[in-house]
Parts: structure tokens; sequence; C-alpha cells
């Protein structure tokens, strides 16, 4: 609602924001505070003395975080990948075509984010046990790139319906055929685009637990690493070390995803 | 002769609705040639359908004698400047004009000769390295002018270039064109629903509706003889007699134009000559427009407007006044449609 | 032979054949372009979505512990059988309580967005509650492992403000407490609540956004006090923004199995039983006859949701 007087907020009001805001972020600032606690037995509170040594710990000598952290980053990275390429394919195929069961593709291209990851997690299983598919780091790759398409697609699409049909007219017009538009003037419109949908598939890819459970078998990746060690804890400050690292990992891209795709059409590719 | 573009009874539907219904007609090389009509006419279609944009259902079109059925925009030697001017946002002024070139592989530094020539072409000499956010409509325009002039096209289209305009511009650009293309003796064909545009600029003028060209000429002879009551209405305002009164006022029992600056108002008792026709009336509105004021009159069942200089008639709603016009005014047209 | 005068005489380059095909035929693009993407989402997604349906059709020999690839109702026999029905319903009211917390604590957020922030404040606002949902899940989860800790920040503050009798006697009820936050439904209640606070406030905010502001003027102008304008006019229009919100808080509280695991009490909700059934148990078909359950349940609330205009709003 947009109201042309300045009405104040009345002050229940305001303190009830202010305070459910407080809610959201406070949880947050504490596992950065015990990250740094001497305490590595409880989650005593307050801290009884605070180090920053646990990071080096971690660095160092917890040997059993690093495969883990191998593990994430690979299935993250082929994950995006597939996930650019078969997204974009799909979003530019949607944003203009007109056929037969197009709206059916759509809610296709919907389905794997909007029914909880519990669905697709034992969704894949069953699969895999039909199938006889033994687990692997392409199980893994499988269920992740799947919602990473819809991540890529979703932000292809948004672009790709903003880019004005003339353009690809005007293109043409001036002697330049499918190829060499989409080359000189889809591309470059389209690659922050394309830049946010795969960070945010490289963010949601790392952070994922949920369907990976289901299809890692005896693999760990970061995230189920740190399950494990929330259901049974060693040194309580090192998982949060890694908490901290995977906030940081996961939250910067998707920032950063977020401010690309606000710019609009001023930040595109090179100039002649 | 040939033409340098011919359209061949074209027609082109999408799906039950006929945009344009078999169209016949010939732009000749060097002509600034104007293509008139309301909205939803055909008159787009037939530009898209000289670019490429579009493919004829029947018939056949041809450009400069050669068929181009078929032919992909991108290999016709026909540039298009857009309604919206659709200007590449992340190219800078100089890189939209160039692209053309740069497409077809011309080094770096002719482009940027060729492009600065265009831009001075267009009176935008220094715009290179702006980008199209920071220009206004009408610094735009220029831009896509240039874009396409810079290639050297045998035909050049354009789509309602100056819609976006305001009066003043508009007007500008109307001169600049036509002096453009005097300058340059490319065929330009232009689409515009404006039809004080069309008369003013234009060597030959087509007026299209549902699809088809109801009639072709030059300007005067569109304005002055028009065929049928849609193209009398369409361009300027005219009165149209039914033919029992054209017959009886001077005319000949048919649908006629007539003009109404053409009409005279003067009191009851004025005397006719003989090439004149004249009618009695009542005047029942005065429509005080600036340069002219509209009056008008009801001659027993008919109205007719006459537009008369501003101040040049003391006439009061309610007078009894007599109408007087050349016999050489009234237009038999073919249809009254 | 000279070529046409209409077209252009320069070399065309590499890619121009493929390119002409694609122009005359653009439906042929659009095949090539669709083909991939719909293979991997058809047959890996659709395709195990089907595996999961068919997988509740079959049934967990006991003996041997294989699944047996038969066509049978047993599993779904099964499942409601009393502790399975249980879990179900322990399960949908943990979601309903969820929802309705979160409603209530998400409006006065939404509220205040909507209406009363401009400018720089409403895109810090925006920014405030995104930042929380683009977190980590697990991170979040972990968090407050560590605040509803026996130890933990709760308790000390409890026992600064001489609250503590608060939280033992919330702990000390029956069904939803336990030997301490952590292990207790309450426990899992706020954490759910906290986790899917964003996803309630962003739709309601929208829902608010939407009403133009001479609407709640033109109420009063006709004489309601500012509660009735509350009830009649603005409550009702932000109805379709919390149905929206609701959909997302229910449907992830009904599939959930991480957030009960880890600040829980033992006993299983679903994601949990699907979980375990298909870890070590290896007993597929009953874990997707559980899982049929919750789609079954929000099938019939979006299609409610979607005939309250909920949809209107995302």
């Amino acid at each position: 609602m947009s109201s042309d007087r300045q009405t104040s907020a009345p002050l229940g009001l305001k303190i009830a924001a202010i305070a459910a805001l407080l809610f959201l972020h406070l949880p947050l600032l504490l596992i950065f505070l015990y990250a740094f606690t001497t305490e590595d037995k409880s989650f005593a509170f307050p801290p009884p003395g605070y180090t920053t040594k646990w990071f080096g710990i971690a660095w160092s000598e917890r040997p059993d975080i690093w495969p883990p952290l191998f593990l994430s980053v690979k299935v993250a990275a082929i994950a995006t990948f597939l996930a650019l390429i078969l997204g974009t394919l799909a979003a530019a195929a949607l944003s203009r075509a007109k056929f037969f069961g197009r709206e059916t593709v759509s809610l296709l291209f919907v389905l794997p984010i909007a029914l909880p990851g519990i669905i697709t997690g034992i969704s894949l299983r069953s699969a895999f046990d039909i199938m006889g598919l033994d687990f692997s780091i392409w199980t893994i790759v499988l269920g992740h790139a799947t919602f990473c398409i819809v991540v890529v697609y979703n932000n292809a699409l948004a672009r790709f319906r903003r880019l004005a049909g003339n353009l690809i007219e005007a293109s043409m017009d001036l002697g330049a055929d499918g190829f060499q538009t989409f080359r000189h003037v889809v591309l470059p419109q389209i690659g922050t685009a394309l830049l946010a949908g795969g960070m945010l598939a490289f963010a949601l890819s790392f952070d994922e637990v949920i369907v990976t459970t289901f299809t890692s078998g005896q693999q760990s990746t970061l995230p189920i690493w740190m399950l494990s060690e929330l259901i049974r804890p060693r040194q309580r400050p090192v998982t949060n070390v890694v908490a901290v690292f995977v906030f940081l990992v996961t939250l910067l891209p998707i920032l950063a995803a977020y401010y690309l795709t606000r710019e609009g059409e001023h930040i595109g590719g090179s100039s002649k | 002769m040939s033409s340098a573009v011919r359209f061949e009874n074209v027609s082109r539907h999408f799906g039950s609705v006929r945009a344009v219904d078999g169209v016949t007609l010939d732009i000749a090389p060097g002509e600034f040639f104007a293509m008139l009509g309301p909205s939803g006419s055909g008159k787009t279609t037939c530009l898209r359908l000289i670019a490429g944009f579009e493919q004829p259902d029947e018939g056949d079109i041809l450009i400069f004698g050669d068929s181009v059925a078929g032919v992909p925009p991108y290999r016709r030697a026909v540039n298009t400047v857009f309604q919206d001017y659709a200007l590449f946002p992340h190219m800078t002024v100089g890189g939209n004009v160039a692209y053309g070139l740069m497409i077809k592989g011309v080094g770096l530094a002719e482009r940027e000769t060729k492009a600065r020539e265009a831009l001075a072409m267009v009176k935008l000499s220094g715009y290179e390295d702006r980008r199209p956010s920071q220009l206004s409509g009408g610094q735009r325009q220029r831009v896509a002018l240039a874009r396409a002039l810079v290639n050297n096209p045998k035909v050049l289209l354009l789509d309602e270039p100056l819609g976006a305009l305001d009066l003043k511009l508009r007007e500008q650009m109307q001169e600049e064109l036509k002096a453009l293309q005097q300058d340059l003796g490319i065929t330009f064909v232009f689409v515009t629903h404006d039809q004080g545009e069309a008369l003013s600029m234009a060597n030959r003028v087509a007026i299209f509706n549902d699809g088809r060209i109801i009639q072709a000429g030059t300007p005067l002879e569109v304005y002055e003889r028009p065929n049928s009551r849609f193209v009398a209405d369409f361009v300027g305002s005219s009165n149209v007699l039914p033919p029992d009164f054209a017959a009886r006022h001077g005319g000949v029992a048919r649908w006629t134009s007539l003009r109404p600056e053409r009409i005279k108002v003067s009191d009851a008792t004025a005397s006719v000559a003989d090439d004149h026709g004249s009618t009695e009336g009542v005047v029942h509105a005065i429509n005080y427009q600036g340069s002219v004021t509209r009056i008008g009159i009801e001659a027993g069942a008919v109205r007719i407007s006459a537009a008369v200089p501003a101040g040049s008639s003391s006439t009061k709603i309610g007078d009894k006044v007599r109408l007087i016009w050349p016999k050489s005014a009234m237009t038999a047209m073919e249809s009254e449609a | 032979m000279s070529a046409p005068a209409a077209t252009l005489d320069v070399p065309p380059p590499p890619g121009r054949p493929l390119a002409d095909i694609f122009f005359s035929r653009p439906e042929l693009l659009t095949l090539l372009l669709l083909l991939p993407p719909l293979l991997w989402i058809g047959v890996v997604y659709v395709g195990s979505l089907f595996a999961l349906l068919l997988q509740s059709f079959y049934s967990l020999d006991d003996f041997s512990g294989l699944v047996v690839h038969e066509f049978t109702l047993a599993t779904y026999t099964e499942l409601l059988e009393e502790a399975n029905v249980q879990i179900i319903l322990r399960t949908v009211t943990m979601a309903a309580m969820v929802t309705l917390a979160c409603s209530i604590i998400a409006f006065p957020i939404a509220y205040y967005a909507a209406r009363y922030a401009k400018g720089w404040t409403k895109a810090l606002f925006y920014l405030a509650v995104m930042m929380p949902l683009w977190s980590s899940y697990l991170v979040k989860v972990y968090a407050w492992k560590l605040i509803l800790a026996k130890e933990g920040i709760i308790t000390w503050f409890a026992g600064v403000t001489h609250l503590s009798w608060v939280v033992d006697g919330l702990l000390a009820m029956p069904v939803i407490g336990g030997p301490s936050l952590s292990f207790s439904y309450i426990g899992t209640f706020l954490v759910f609540v906290y986790i899917w606070l964003p996803f309630m406030i962003l739709p309601i905010q929208a829902a608010l956004e939407r009403v133009p502001a001479n609407l709640i003027e033109a109420a009063t102008d006709l004489g309601a006090d500012p509660r009735q304008t509350f009830r009649t006019v603005i409550f009702p229009l932000a109805l379709p923004g919390i149905i929206a919100g609701s959909i997302f808080t229910f449907s992830l509280t009904l599939g959930d199995y991480i957030v009960p695991q880890i600040v829980g009490n033992s006993r299983l909700m679903i994601g949990q039983a699907v979980y375990t059934l298909q870890g070590t148990a290896g007993d597929i078909p009953l874990a997707a006859a559980f899982t049929v359950v919750p789609m079954v349940i929000m099938a019939g609330y979006l299609w409610m949701a979607k005939r309250m205009g909920a949809f209107d709003v995302l």
C-alpha cells in the first residue's frame, strides 16, 4: 500500500516488527560467537572465554573435514555446469515459442523446487532401487542438477522475457543470422542472468542436505558431515567454524546473484 | 523501368485474419513512398514482408526485379528503422551504428569511419561513445536511422518512426527525413497512421484498410480526388454528399466528396456563378480551431461542414446561410465505402 | 552471372546453412532447444516420481529384507497401523501449529514493511527478511541447537531475568515438554517457526502492498474505527497472502526430518519415518507410502488455496 500521508506507525507495531526482525537475525550472530568460545564440550552461554584457535584446528588438525568439502565443491560445480546448459536451453525454448503442451512443460520445470526435498530424495532413492543403481558421486549430482536446472531456468527465463523481441529482428535486419544474433545480441543481454543463476545454483547445491542424504549412500558432502557432527559432536567450536564457512559460501553468491539480477539491461557484454 | 519494390497479389493470413489481402503495388526507385492507414490495416505487415520478417502466403514480392521468396532478412539489401528504435542497450551509439558493418566483417578502422560519417549525416556527430540509455527519444531515432543507412541499403523501411516524438520534433524530423531522402536518392518506404505526415513527405501514398490498398497516388490526387468515402474520411476530413443531393446541387448522381475548405459561407441572398454549386442551410454549430473555424450547416437532411479562415465569418448559430463551392471541387467517388 | 541485386553479396559465415534452416523452420529450433532439458526433467525427475508411486505398491519381505517388486496394497495397509497413524497425526498437528504461529509473528513485520516503510527502509526490511531466508538451512538449525541447549543462552537469559520458572514450567508440561528445550516438541516448534518465518512474511507483504491506501481511508470515512477497519478491510485482503505463506510453512513442515532429528524428542515425524525406513531398514515401499501422505495433503491444500485466491499473490 502506498500512503501519501506520512502517517507514522503505531508504537506497538514498530516494536513487534523490530522484535520479529531481531528474532530472525540473532541466532545467526550466535553461530559466529560460538566459533570463538574456549569451551568445546557444551554450548554454555555466556562463553567462558574467547579464542581463535579453532580456526587453525579446523584447517590443520581435522582431516575428516576435507573430503566432504571437496565432494561438495565437485558436486556443486558439476551440477551448476549441467544446470547452466540445460536451464538456458529450456528458458530459450519456453520464452518465445508457442507450442502444444507449453503450460504443462512450464509446470514441469517448477516441480523440483515446488515439492519438498524429501519427495525428490525418496523418489530418486526409489528409482535407484528399481534400476539397481549403486550410490556414487553421480547419484548425488543427479539430484542436485535437477533443482539447479530449475534455478538457472527461472533466472534465464525472466531475463529472456525482458529481452525486447525487436532487438533480435533489428540484428537480423542488419545482416546477422540466428547464430550471430545470439552471440552479439542475446548472449550479452542474458549474461548476467546466467551468472546469477549459476551462482545461486552453486550456493543451493553446496548447502543442500535433504535430497543428498537420500542419494549419497556412504559418502558425505559438507552438510552431511555437519549433520553427523550435530548429532554426535566432537569439537563443537570446530563445527561452528565450518558452519560459519558454509554460511559465507552460500550467502555471498546469493547476495551477488540478487544484486546482479536487479541491475537491469545496463549491465551487458562487450561493446565494440 | 523496374520497380524498387513490387508486390504481386500478395496475401498473408494469421489464422483466419487476412492481415494482407491480395495487395499489388509498385514502388519506383528513389521514391519516397508512404503506406497510410488505421491500425490493423495491413500496412505494417506489408513493411515486414518487404523486410523479410514475414513471408507471404500467396503472391510474390520482388526487390529490384529479384524475387525474395524464402530469403531471410539478413540476406536482403533492405534495412529497417523500427518503431521503438530497437537500439542495442549493451553497445555504445558507435557500436550500434557499426553493427551491420561488423557483421559483414568490415575492419575496425573502416567501421569507425563509416559510423562517424553516418552519425554526421543525422546530425549526431560526437555521440559515438554514448549509450542509448543516455539519449533522448529524438536522438535515439537518429541513431536508428544512421544504423540503417550506414549499410547503404537499396530500400530503407521506416515503421512509424516519428510516433513517439512530440509535435515540434516530429515536424522537424519530417523535414530532415525528406531532405535526407532527396540527397541520398534511396527508396524510402514509410509506414504511418498520420495522414498529414504522409501527405507532406511522400511522393506517393498508398491508403490501406482491412489488408487492401484502397487508393494509391500522389498526395494531391489522394486528397483532391478520393475514390471512396473511406479515403475521403481518412485523408483530411470531407463532406460526403449522397447521390441525389450531389446531382441537385451542381454535381452528378454519385456519392460525392467535397472538402470543407472549398466551401464559402455567404448570407442567404448571395448570388451564385454558373460554375459553382450551392445550397441553403441553417448554421447549427460553430467550432473555433485556431487557424480555421469549422461551421456546421444543416441543409435539409444533409449535414455539411465548412472550414473558413478564422475571423472571416460573423455567422451565428441559427443563421440562414448560403453555401457556395466550385463545381470542380466535387469529386464523384467510385464507391460509398 | 551476378548475384541478385536484392540480396547482399558478402561471404556468409560458416554456420549460415544451419541458421537458414532454423529461420525457415523455427519449430525445429524449439524442439532442439527443449529436448535435452525436457528429457532430463522428464526422465530423472518425473520418472523418479513414478518410481516412488510404484514403490508404494510394492512391499518389503520381512525375512529377506528385500523389496518384492510385485503389486500389492499391503504397504498401504501397514501405513494405517496405529503407530504410523500417530506419526502422521503428530506431524500434521505440528505443521498446523507452526503455520499459525508464523502467521501471527509475520503479520506485524509484513504490515509495517508494506504500509509504513518507504524508500531505503523498505529495501532494508526486504534485505533483512531475505538474508535469513538465503542463509544455509543447516546452519540455521544448528544455531537453534546452540540456543536451546540446556546450558545455552535461553537458560542463561531466564536465570538473569528470574524467569527460569517459566522455562521449567514449559518443560514440565506433558507431551510437548521434555528434559530440555532441545529435546522437546516446544523446541522443534520454535525452530520450525524460525526457519519458515520468511516464507510467511513475503507473501503477506505482497498481499498487503496490493491494498490501495484509499480503501482504508474509505473505511474510515464510512465510520469504521481502526479495529473494525483491520477486521473488515485489511485482514480479509491480507488473507490470500497468509494462505500463500501457509502453503510453504505447512508443506515444508510436513516433509522435514532434519529439524525434529536435531531438536526434538525421539518420537518420529513423517520425514524421520521416511528417512529411517529407507536407510538401514531398506523398507523403501513403506517410506514411499509415507511420502504419498504429505503429497496428497498438499494437493488438497493447494486446491483449496487456489480457490481462495492465494496464487494471485505469488
